[in-house]
């Protein structure tokens, strides 16, 4: 018998409004309580609609444990179905993605499914005669949205409506979408796939956690800007250089710069200005959106600089960069990110090469940025092993006020964005 | 140049690499060289496509300046690395072109983590001397979800 799954009051006191217990982190037991509630009930990102551009173009991946695949029909939607077969559970697709032709047809006794799920063809059906067999084809998650290209689903039956659960967050996505001159988006660029060893919520809260920047990476930006100082004046900066230095501001900076947060556990950092705000102009890409949207507005989408929006709990964006960092839990200790480009539709290739150089530098598992970040997680996540303080502190400008508001903006170094999480985590994580 | 300077420059850049003697490594590069680690299988373009690293000699010498600083969190304790190469191949003395499989291990604490590769590199002369254009390393599973990879394979 489980400590939580029969005992729901001690599930939710775990979290209380300024701490949180490490068992959110560490037990098990919660992992599988948070990826069969959390995880089902909310509206998870699956994948970007560019991925699929033609009939039977598919994506695989795990949610919460369940194998799904992401399938593009002839009408042209997207449907989200099991990738299990209705006879005996094989994955009808195995590759991470590919095109299915026509038809999914079962690798292991060659069951037949149209793209929308429904059983074409069973070798030798009439064998099934008489029997109770009443296959329908595969389950399909009826709760998928496409917003703006990003495809996210709900695998519960009841739950909140897509529209409730993101609410006004959704502006950093059309942020994003609208730094394109056409207003799309594709990706391109491969995906980086960085196994972290740690709980999947140290990533996610991490990313508007601006008091570890000028800690954790002095060494990597704190040395490229060292080593900045030392070549002549005139030289020009290398992109790179851009790229890392400000991650050493100061504390002025990130509390200047703002965070804000929505309900269910959504919100950014940057409100005011970031990190990336001081990035050379392209000029041809900055003559292209003026030509699309007139000066006035290009120049409010381009002064949008939001640092880290986290689409709560799954998709973290960073719309300025025109990258995504994406959470795959795999176990109370481990995660997979997963980090992703896109291209700007009608931009020049200099702004993908700005992207693709940042990913590198920051989400690779070559990153000297991530691999002091990762340190930290883990250094987290066995320190929590430790009996003695069971508690986990989020303290830092706690206002008793701000349960009782919708959308709070705050100093860019409060922990408001984590608390603002944990109150969708014990939202979400109410037996039902 | 002969086969067997191409051949003896593989070796003793690996070397370099295995002993921690970052800065002589860093020499071995021309000064507009690169080092490539692609994320894809047959990966063409490391400019507009993702790469686990793809580095000028600034962003090399950034690596190892952070191995150095007692700020590096991540190597408390430093790893280790061991490349065990197979004999380099010429694939090309007028090109000054190699083809080198390796096995690489790299070891922390008491973790350890082991990838076979295969190392592809560009000579150049400058200042007459052998230098490297570009050192490519394909990891046979470079597309696999990776832990931490801290040195330089």
């Amino acid at each position: 018998m489980g400590r939580y799954r029969e005992n729901p009051g001690a599930l939710l006191r775990l979290v209380e409004d300024d701490r949180v217990h490490r068992d959110v982190y560490t037990d098990p037991e919660v992992f599988a309580l948070e990826m069969e509630r959390l995880w089902s009930r909310s509206w998870v990102y699956l994948c970007h609609a560019s991925q699929l551009p033609a009939a039977g173009d598919f994506v695989t991946l795990d949610v919460a444990g369940k194998p799904l695949l992401v399938v593009r029909q002839a009408d042209g939607g997207i449907r989200v179905l099991m990738n299990r077969c209705a006879h005996k559970g094989t994955k009808l697709v195995s590759a991470p993605s590919g095109n299915a032709g026509k038809t999914l047809r079962c690798p292991y006794h060659a069951w037949t499914y149209r793209l929308d799920g429904s059983l074409a063809m069973i070798p030798l059906r009439e064998g099934y005669a008489g029997t109770r067999m009443n296959e329908k084809g595969l389950a399909e998650m009826k709760h998928a949205e496409v917003y703006r290209g990003f495809v996210f689903a709900r695998l519960s039956e009841s739950g909140m409506e897509f529209n409730e659960f993101f609410g006004d967050s959704l502006s950093s996505i059309d942020f994003l979408a609208d730094r394109s001159p056409v207003g799309e988006l594709e990706i391109t660029g491969g995906c980086l796939r960085y196994l972290h060893n740690c709980n999947w919520k140290m990533f996610v809260e991490n990313l508007n956690d601006t008091m570890h920047p000028m800690i954790v990476h002095a060494s990597s930006a704190g040395t490229a800007k060292r080593l900045w100082e030392k070549e002549p004046a005139d030289k020009p900066k290398p992109m790179a250089v851009e790229q890392f230095v400000p991650f050493v501001s100061g504390y002025q900076f990130f509390d200047d710069m703002g965070v804000k947060a929505y309900p269910h556990g959504h919100g950014f950092s940057g409100v005011n200005f970031s990190i990336h705000s001081a990035y050379s102009p392209i000029r041809e890409y900055e003559e292209a959106m003026h030509r699309a949207y007139g000066e006035e507005r290009a120049k409010h989408i381009l002064g949008t600089v939001r640092h880290n929006t986290i689409y709560y709990p799954s998709l973290t964006i960073k719309g300025a960069i025109q990258s995504i960092r994406v959470a795959r839990p795999l176990a109370a200790d481990r995660t997979l990110i997963e980090s992703w480009t896109f291209r700007l539709k009608g931009a020049p290739d200099s702004l993908l090469a700005r992207t693709v150089m940042y990913n590198r530098l920051i989400n690779s598992p070559m990153s000297v940025v991530g691999h002091d970040d990762l340190h930290a997680y883990r250094s987290i996540q066995e320190g929590l092993a430790a009996d003695g303080n069971e508690w986990v502190n989020l303290q830092r400008n706690y206002d008793s006020s701000e349960k009782e508001k919708k959308e709070i903006v705050a100093n860019g170094t409060s922990d408001l964005s984590m608390r603002n999480q944990f109150r969708a985590w014990q939202e979400l994580m109410a037996a039902e | 140049m002969t086969e067997q300077d191409l051949v003896r420059f593989v070796v003793k850049e690996a070397r370099l690499l295995d002993e921690k003697r970052f800065d002589e490594w860093y020499e071995l590069f021309a000064d507009d060289g690169y080092y490539w680690v692609p994320a894809v299988h047959g990966q063409k373009d490391p400019r507009l496509e993702n790469s686990l690293a793809y580095e000028d000699k600034f962003l090399l010498k950034l690596r190892i300046e952070r191995l150095k600083s007692p700020q590096a969190y991540s190597q408390q304790p430093p790893s280790r690395s061991l490349h065990v190469l197979q004999a380099p191949e010429v694939e090309d003395l007028k090109e000054l072109k190699t083809r080198t499989n390796f096995i690489y291990t790299e070891t922390r604490g008491d973790e350890s983590q082991r990838y076979a590769a295969t190392a592809w590199h560009t000579f150049g002369l400058q200042d007459k001397e052998l230098k490297i254009k570009l050192k490519r390393v394909d990891i046979l599973n470079c597309d696999a979800m990776l832990p931490s990879i801290q040195l330089f394979l």
